[in-house]
């Protein structure tokens, strides 16, 4: 909505991360802690594949796609090969420790530590039986899709999948 | 660039509000860009502050991260101390250029 200066002002993020390779999850990370540094709210909703990026055992595992990924530029064959996976990883991550962006489980923390809220998919737990106790001790909660989208509502609220 | 008048100086200014010129600064002048920013500054804020100023002039690039590991402030603590934007917010104050980090 136009406010009296006729700019639409950004509020609020909603930011849904349905995939959790690397690349996704960081890209997800990222613009929520941006929106706090910009003095705008963010939350994101960790929703099938996604809820990985905050389940104990495997967010520090995460990894780039290789296959189906064009911007990798390596033929969908060859990035089938093993190992292939792990030496990308292995050189995102390098290149982002130089870049002072932190691991998986840190930028979780500072995440919350800025105000982002984290929420599961209700639906996605029951889906790959996740119980609560498998998921981070940050995340504010379980909702549904009705439940964030309610917590979607309000001028400058921008919803983006990824 | 643009000249601004803060504690009765004359500054130089980004066309964003933030000073060019560090050896321009006085905690008077920070205290005006404060207040601008609706911000009362108490001895942790000025703790703050000095502490980007160091960065600044070593020329250490900062992050919400750093600031986080500074051992002066966490983050939950920079976003209360200076609400909505803590490392854009706190920088202006502190005389030193607009952060141009993500993190």
């Amino acid at each position: 909505m136009n406010n009296n200066n006729g700019s639409k002002k950004v509020k609020k993020m909603m930011l849904i991360l349905s995939k959790a390779t690397l690349d996704n999850a960081y890209a997800c990370f990222i613009l929520a802690n941006g929106a706090r540094m910009e003095g705008i709210e963010s939350e994101i909703f960790f929703t099938f594949f996604g809820l990985e990026a905050i389940q104990k055992s495997k967010l520090e595992s995460l990894h780039v796609a290789t296959v189906g990924n064009p911007g990798m530029h390596i033929p969908t064959m060859l990035g089938g090969l093993p190992g292939m996976e792990a030496v990308a990883t292995k050189m995102m991550k390098s290149k982002m420790e130089k870049l002072d962006i932190p691991p998986v489980d840190e930028f979780l923390e500072i995440l919350t530590a800025s105000g982002t809220k984290l929420w599961a998919c209700k639906l996605a737990m029951d889906m790959f039986d996740i119980s609560e106790e498998d998921l981070v001790d940050d995340l504010d909660g379980v909702l549904t899709v009705g439940d964030f989208y309610a917590r979607a509502e309000g001028d400058g609220t921008h919803v983006i999948f990824i | 660039m643009m000249e601004r008048t803060y504690a009765g100086t004359c500054v130089y200014c980004s066309d964003q509000g933030y000073l060019t010129e560090l050896e321009q600064w006085t905690p008077e002048i920070g205290k005006e860009i404060a207040a601008e920013e609706e911000i009362e500054m108490t001895d942790k804020h000025w703790e703050v502050i000095k502490y980007l100023q160091e960065q600044c002039k070593n020329e250490v690039a900062l992050s919400i991260r750093r600031v986080g590991k500074s051992g002066v402030v966490n983050i939950k603590e920079f976003y209360a101390l200076f609400p909505g934007g803590p490392l854009k917010k706190a920088s202006r104050i502190a005389g030193i250029p607009k952060p141009v980090s993500c993190i």
